[in-house]
């Protein structure tokens, strides 16, 4: 075999899913937040929150599974300011996800140094995630598909069953459809006796579980230590991959998949030099496939019509 | 009366007060409503009805005062506990969501299905079931974007009558409905009458007073200055009642002459919908200056895309619109408007405003680029505010000052709004569809004689409008609509009501296809 073919393989497949775990948690995190009306742009810091918690956690306990618990809930909590600040203080939205954002750096920066004495990198984790992998009996055995799908790590599993979750959730349930109805004509639910505040409430901090076990993923499994800026604008990708996904949980999966393989295909077209052109172009291929993505598919999605629109019932029209 | 003694109150305000930061919107509101009564609610643009109907559903929190239910203080703290007591309310402006279904709307809140999860069967069961009671005929399975804003009114209802509400509020159910629409509608309120539901029903529309209500409360800036038994009076009493003085019910009309080359001329135009079906199939009519001509026709046969086409929104699939003489199909709607075509939307709140800006920059919206609205690259903001304040003055529009949000406006108010905007910038030819939808009876009488002052001004007008009676009282020519096509033409003085009735529905096509 030569030239791209070369790495046209299982490996890459695998290594795509991999890659997309944590933008596939984190986007279908960020349509049920949007969904809800709740513009989300914090995905980022919520993620990095999540993997140090994360990290510290299991490095405290030795237990991975204490640390995942501790990065999901951490993200959660952290989401909680997001929440207050736009749907209790009606700030604008992406003000105060920038904020979190922002706010996020500083928080891990300051416990990095008061619990490790230094900034960068923590201590190794005694056990990460990864020692968990297990291939599902029969499944795993499939060509191709086998080992891309049924032969992973816990929560690559749980992503999968998640993106189901989150489309039943959406579709089948009443909470959803009251979560949908308050992203798109917010009074039109107030006046059947749901609350608005309650339902965005509800979707912020779903989306800040979610981008919280993004972040466990990146520290605990994928990994077994948390370093700053290990998130990388992953929770900017995961953005992309809900507005180019339509704002829906399948179309979020199979976007974020696109940008695993994005980035996957670039670090071995990196590795193997497989073309005579200075590898580093390739960096930047995921961030270019996003641009084109998202400036490709974005005229076609709608987004929730009230996605971003505060709620306040004296000020609204009578 | 000693019937009246034996009534039960179901509902009861004890001075009622409400305040918005500007407005003291309801005063010392004292009102009751008996067991299985239809009560009116009048009053004029901006008196505070709605205002008064959302305190009592819990939307809104009283200032001060108290509500009684069943002879029990209540006090709500959401939509949710007025429901849960038997409340149920279709507002003025509709509370649907665009991209669900309307089995979807119906049902929320009040989902059936075991723990948390939609059963959608038994859902479009019993949502067929009502509609089929009521003889409110709607399709289950049908996204409300793609419905005419008659039908959403009826889910609307559908939605207040799946919750079984014992007391039931309507707020201008019947602004957007056709006259066949209405008399559905009060069906449905007579029956439910009968099952004991209690009614309070909002309208412009004096005749729909008589017909419908037993008794009436009348509403003036605040508070209640009138409360009558509809059988004591005539239409006229609560016109008078209501504005406080004498209210010309009809308008006078003067004869004029029309002649010269049109203004406006549509030749063959083919407009597709959404759906891709032809919306507008080889239309044709021509409009000449000082002549209003009057589009009649029941609602879904191409009003909405007349209206589009003419004003830039829609493409053209054939055929040209001329203006002056000169083929506007190309232009965009900045571009028309430029040239003096100015247009009175429908859907107000859609495409007429902005709600959250102020009714100042809503006054100058289309104009704000121009002089005398700027200075440099700057708003003229001194002269935008004086000019809107005068304009204010001018329509009566009804609100605490030009600087507050269009969307604080009552209803009736945003659309004077509109209509004071788009009169007052002397255009050659103007486009009204539905100008005095929800507006009070003083409001009516300004405003056609404003349309009315604008065709002695020479402006070639083009009405499209739902009411005969508006189609018939201001138009030179009158014009069906049926199918995307003009069927017929009538001078209003030659023809009845029923003769253009009967065109409307496409009645005499089907006959003369017989013969
Ligand atoms: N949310 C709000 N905030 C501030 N002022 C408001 C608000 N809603 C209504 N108002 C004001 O309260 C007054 C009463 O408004 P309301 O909507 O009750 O009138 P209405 O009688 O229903 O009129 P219409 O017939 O035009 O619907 C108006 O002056 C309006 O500007
Ligand atoms: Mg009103």
């Amino acid at each position: 075999m030569s030239g791209i073919a070369s790495i046209l393989n299982t490996d890459l497949l695998v290594a795509t899913i991999r890659l997309s775990t944590p933008i596939t948690l984190a986007a279908i995190g960020a349509t049920i937040c949007e969904r809800s009306g709740i513009v989300n742009i914090a995905m980022e810091g919520i993620m990095i929150i999540g993997a140090f918690f994360a990290a510290v956690a299991a490095l405290f306990t030795g237990n991975p599974w204490i640390g995942l618990l501790a990065g999901v809930v951490a993200g959660g909590i952290f989401s909680l300011i997001h929440a207050v600040a736009t749907i209790t203080f009606h700030l604008d939205h992406v003000v105060s996800g920038a904020v979190m954002n922002i706010l996020s750096f500083g928080i891990v920066r300051y416990l990095m140094v008061m619990i490790f004495g230094h900034p960068g990198t923590t201590d190794a984790i005694p056990v990460g995630l990864k020692a968990y992998q297990f291939a599902i009996p029969g499944l795993s055995k499939i060509p191709v598909l086998g080992p891309v799908f049924f032969n992973q790590t816990p929560i690559v599993y749980m992503s999968f069953v998640l993106v189901v979750l989150t489309l039943i959730f959406l579709k089948k349930t009443k909470t959803g459809l009251h979560l949908r109805a308050a992203g798109e004509h917010p009074l039109a639910l107030e006046t059947i006796g749901v609350s608005v505040y309650k339902m965005r409430y509800l979707g912020v901090f779903v989306s800040g579980l979610l981008s919280g076990l993004a972040g466990a993923y990146l520290s605990i499994e994928n990994s077994v230590s948390f370093t700053e800026g290990m998130a990388n604008g992953r929770g900017f990708i995961a953005l992309a991959a809900m507005i180019s996904g339509g704002w829906t949980a399948i179309g979020s999966f199979v976007a974020a998949l696109f940008f695993g393989f994005a980035d996957a295909f670039q670090v071995r077209m990196q590795v193997f030099k497989v073309l005579n052109i200075p590898s580093e172009i390739f960096i930047i291929f995921p961030y270019v496939a996003t641009v084109l993505a998202v400036a490709g598919l974005v005229k076609k999605s709608r987004p929730p019509k009230a996605d971003g629109v505060d709620f306040m019932i004296e000020k609204e029209g009578a | 009366m000693g019937a009246k003694k034996e009534k039960r109150v179901v509902l009861e305000t004890k001075h009622v007060k409400k305040q918005f930061p500007k407005v003291l919107a309801n005063d010392d509101i004292n009102m009751v409503l008996y067991e299985g009564e239809i009560l009116s609610l009048l009053g004029e643009n901006g008196a505070g009805k709605s205002t008064l109907m959302n305190v009592l559903y819990g939307l809104y929190k009283p200032t001060s005062g108290e509500i009684l239910l069943e002879g029990e203080q209540v006090e709500f703290s959401s939509p949710k506990d007025a429901i849960r007591k038997g409340l149920g309310m279709v507002h003025q402006h509709f509370m649907l969501v665009d991209n669900l279904t309307v089995t979807e709307n119906i049902i929320l809140g009040s989902e059936p299905g075991k723990y948390d999860f939609i059963d959608y069967k038994t859902a479009r069961k019993e949502v067929v079931s009502i509609s089929e009671k009521y003889h409110l005929h709607v399709d289950p399975d049908e996204i409300i974007e793609n419905l005419s804003v008659g039908v959403q009114q009826r889910v609307e209802i559908l939605k207040a009558l799946y919750r079984k509400a014992r007391i039931l509020i309507l707020d201008e159910p019947t602004a957007v409905l056709t006259p066949q629409e209405v008399d559905e509608l009060f069906e449905v309120v007579g029956r439910l009458r009968e099952d004991g539901v209690s009614i309070i029903i909002i309208t412009h529309k004096l005749e729909e007073v008589k017909a419908i209500s037993d008794r009436v409360y009348i509403l003036k800036r605040g508070k209640i200055v009138g409360e009558r038994e509809t059988s004591q009076v005539t239409k006229e009493d609560l016109a008078n009642l209501m504005v406080g003085r004498e209210v010309v019910l009809t308008v006078h009309k003067d004869e004029k002459e029309v002649s010269g080359e049109p203004i406006l001329q549509l030749e063959d135009v083919v407009v597709r919908n959404q759906k891709g079906i032809n919306a507008l199939d080889g239309l044709s009519l021509d409009v000449r200056p000082g002549e209003i001509v009057g589009i009649a026709g029941v609602d879904g046969n191409g009003q909405s895309e007349l209206e589009e086409a003419l004003v830039g929104l829609l493409k053209l699939e054939s055929g040209r619109i001329l203006y002056k003489g000169e083929d506007i199909a190309v232009l965009d709607t900045k571009q028309r408007r430029g040239k003096g075509v100015a247009s009175v939307p429908a859907d107000r709140q859609k495409y007429g405003l902005v709600l959250p800006m102020k009714v100042s920059e809503n006054m100058v919206l289309g104009f704000h680029d121009e002089k005398p609205f700027v200075k440099g690259i700057n708003l003229a903001l001194e002269t935008i505010k004086t000019h809107s304040e005068k304009l204010v003055e001018e329509y009566d529009i009804r609100t605490p000052g030009v600087e507050v949000p269009a969307g604080n406006l009552s209803g009736g108010n945003q659309q004077k709004v509109i209509l004071a905007r788009e009169l007052s910038s002397d255009p050659d030819f103007l486009l009204v569809a539905q100008p005095t939808r929800g507006l009070d009876v003083g409001a009516i009488e300004y405003i056609h004689s404003q349309i009315l002052k604008m065709r002695d001004k020479n402006v070639g007008i083009l009405l499209i409008s739902l009411e005969l009676e508006e189609i018939f009282s201001l138009s030179d020519r009158i014009l069906v609509l049926y199918e995307g096509k003009i069927v017929k033409e009538f001078i209003p003085e030659n023809t009845s009501d029923k003769e253009v009735g009967f065109y409307m529905t496409g009645g005499k096509k089907t006959a003369e296809e017989r013969a």
